[in-house]
């Protein structure tokens, strides 16, 4: 692929295995905090879960991955380089080696299936038309969705969209796949096409991806390594087994899907049920 | 006390919020050099904001045109001067009614359009989808709209005014009985350039605030269907007090 900018222009600190690490980040938002003293790494050329409780910042952590929001405190690194000290044009040069699937598709609604995969191959290459169309028919025919090229957004199912939406973010080649909640609302097919679809572009490709999702039983197929977090903070991590088997309340509580524990099913701050039924006050 | 706490926050807010459009403007016009070498995403705006705005502005054009000849007819006849209508709609249609009713009628139009596709494009995650293949959305989304309006608008108050004369005289000359020849001949001697280029620069000036009023809104959307209404809804307010405060004072500068 021809990109008038290269990304190795952005100086590097270190290389490790560790395609992402996440050092010591701290991250609020007003006086909510979202992270305190967060620490992962995901490992390069793997499938790594980010899992955990709803409104825990798992997308959050997505975006200071991919630069769309900075850090209180901390380091956010990529292969290496320091993502919050970019400037938008260096971002804009790294994110070139990312690909990110998001949880609706987000495809172009003004552009039918073709021309959506077709986009950053357009946006970021001289190459001729000739050349576009194959490789996006490539990309379409790995998600199974050649024929449905000339469709626009609308006429696709969750599933489809999805699928179409990575066959968009591959487009580029990137190294890595970000993808958030891939497997939100599917029916249970299309979550098989999606899992497949994950495994097969990772090691086919041999990208690194990572998954941010609270569905246990897909994950459990999926991932090599996983993280667990809540409260701000990593709670567990490693291999599914390890979580399923860990002895903290809060994983125990996940994993199985308890309705009340560490997490708890009342919303904390209500006054006393029997007094407040006995009051005027709502 | 407090009253005078509101009215500073007041001011601050409202300054706040002219500094914000204002660096979104410098934003685009930054990457206006790039915009221009891909006319055809212009062009396609063009289309979407003028192109598609044409009927309305038509079938208003002839309706203004109606009444102004009723009214002018009936005004200037008290003083035997009804050979004169032609001028003073001329005048009325080129220089104030073209400029200022195809502004509004943009805002109502082509501005709610723009706003909502570009708030909708926000509210499902498809702007920070251009962000993440690194495509900047200012210069992908907004500054071809930007231009497309802005270039449509003028175009459009153009065509309102022709349209508006032709509603006129049929008023006028084709049920009134206004002779034909004093109509179109009095208005080709008193109208000037200046007249006409008056015009022009008011639509001009009104094709740029509201584009850039509707781009923006649309742009900072809260990414909710609250959010997106809303900002439809700010879109025509702030475009038609806008115009209408603008066209004041372009008007007095232009008297002097």
């Amino acid at each position: 692929m021809q990109s008038d900018t290269t990304p190795s222009q952005v100086t590097r600190t270190t290389v490790t295995d560790n395609i992402v690490e996440i050092r010591d980040v701290y991250y609020s938002v007003g006086h909510r905090s979202i992270f305190s003293g967060l620490n992962l790494s995901i490992p390069r050329g793997r499938i790594t879960a980010v899992m955990g409780p709803s409104g825990t910042g798992k997308t959050t952590l997505l975006r200071l991955i991919t630069g769309q929001i900075r850090p209180d405190r901390g380091q956010v690194l990529f292969d290496g380089i320091d993502v919050s000290q970019l400037s938008r044009r260096e971002l804009y040069r790294l994110r070139l080696r990312m690909g990110m699937l998001f949880q609706n598709g987000a495809l172009l609604t003004d552009m039918n299936v073709f021309e959506n995969v077709a986009f950053p191959l357009r946006e970021h290459t001289d190459l001729p038309d000739a050349l576009i169309r194959n490789i996006v028919l490539t990309k379409l025919q790995a998600v199974g969705l050649r024929g449905a090229a000339r469709l626009s957004p609308a006429e696709l199912s969750g599933g489809m969209a999805r699928r179409v939406a990575l066959a968009r973010a591959m487009a580029t080649d990137p190294e890595m796949l970000i993808y958030d909640e891939p497997f939100t609302g599917l029916d249970p097919i299309s979550m098989g096409m999606i899992v497949r679809l994950v495994r097969q572009m990772n090691y086919a490709l041999g990208i690194t991806s990572i998954v941010v999702s609270h569905d246990v039983d897909e994950i459990s197929i999926l991932a090599d390594t996983s993280y667990l977090i809540s409260g701000g903070k990593v709670v567990a991590s490693g291999s599914f087994v390890e979580l399923k088997d860990h002895e903290s309340e809060i994983v125990h509580q996940f994993m199985n899907g308890l309705a009340d524990g560490p997490v708890p099913f009342h919303y904390a701050p209500a006054p006393d049920y029997f007094t407040q039924l006995l009051s005027d006050d709502t | 006390m407090n009253t005078f706490r509101e009215l500073f926050e007041n001011l601050r807010e409202f300054a706040v919020a002219v500094g914000a459009v204002t660096m979104f403007l410098l934003r685009m016009l930054r990457h206006l050099p790039r915009a221009i070498t891909r006319p055809s995403l212009i062009v396609e705006q063009i289309y979407n904001s003028g192109a598609l705005s044409l009927v309305i502005i038509m079938i208003c054009g002839v309706f203004i045109g109606a009444v102004v000849g009723l009214q002018g007819y009936e005004v200037l006849q008290r003083f035997g001067a009804e050979e004169s209508l032609g001028v003073g709609a001329a005048l009325a249609l080129l220089k104030e009614l073209g400029p200022v009713v195809t502004a509004l009628l943009f805002a109502g139009r082509a501005g709610t359009a723009l706003a909502s596709e570009i708030g909708l494009m926000r509210a499902t995650d498809q702007l920070t989808a251009m962000e993440m293949m690194a495509v900047d959305p200012v210069l992908r989304v907004a500054v071809p709209r930007f231009l497309g309006g802005a270039i449509s608008l003028p175009l459009l108050a153009m065509i309102f005014i022709g349209i508006g004369l032709y509603g006129v005289q049929l008023i006028a000359v084709q049920q009134l009985g206004v002779d034909a020849a004093s109509f179109w001949s009095q208005m080709r001697a008193a109208v000037r350039v200046d007249d006409v280029t008056d015009g022009l620069v008011k639509s001009c000036v009104f094709g740029v605030v509201c584009s850039l009023i509707a781009v923006y809104e649309g742009y900072t959307a809260i990414p909710t269907a609250e959010g997106v209404g809303r900002a439809t809804t700010r879109t025509v307010v702030i475009s038609a007090v806008l115009v209408l405060m603008l066209n004041y004072m372009l008007t007095a500068v232009m008297l002097r």
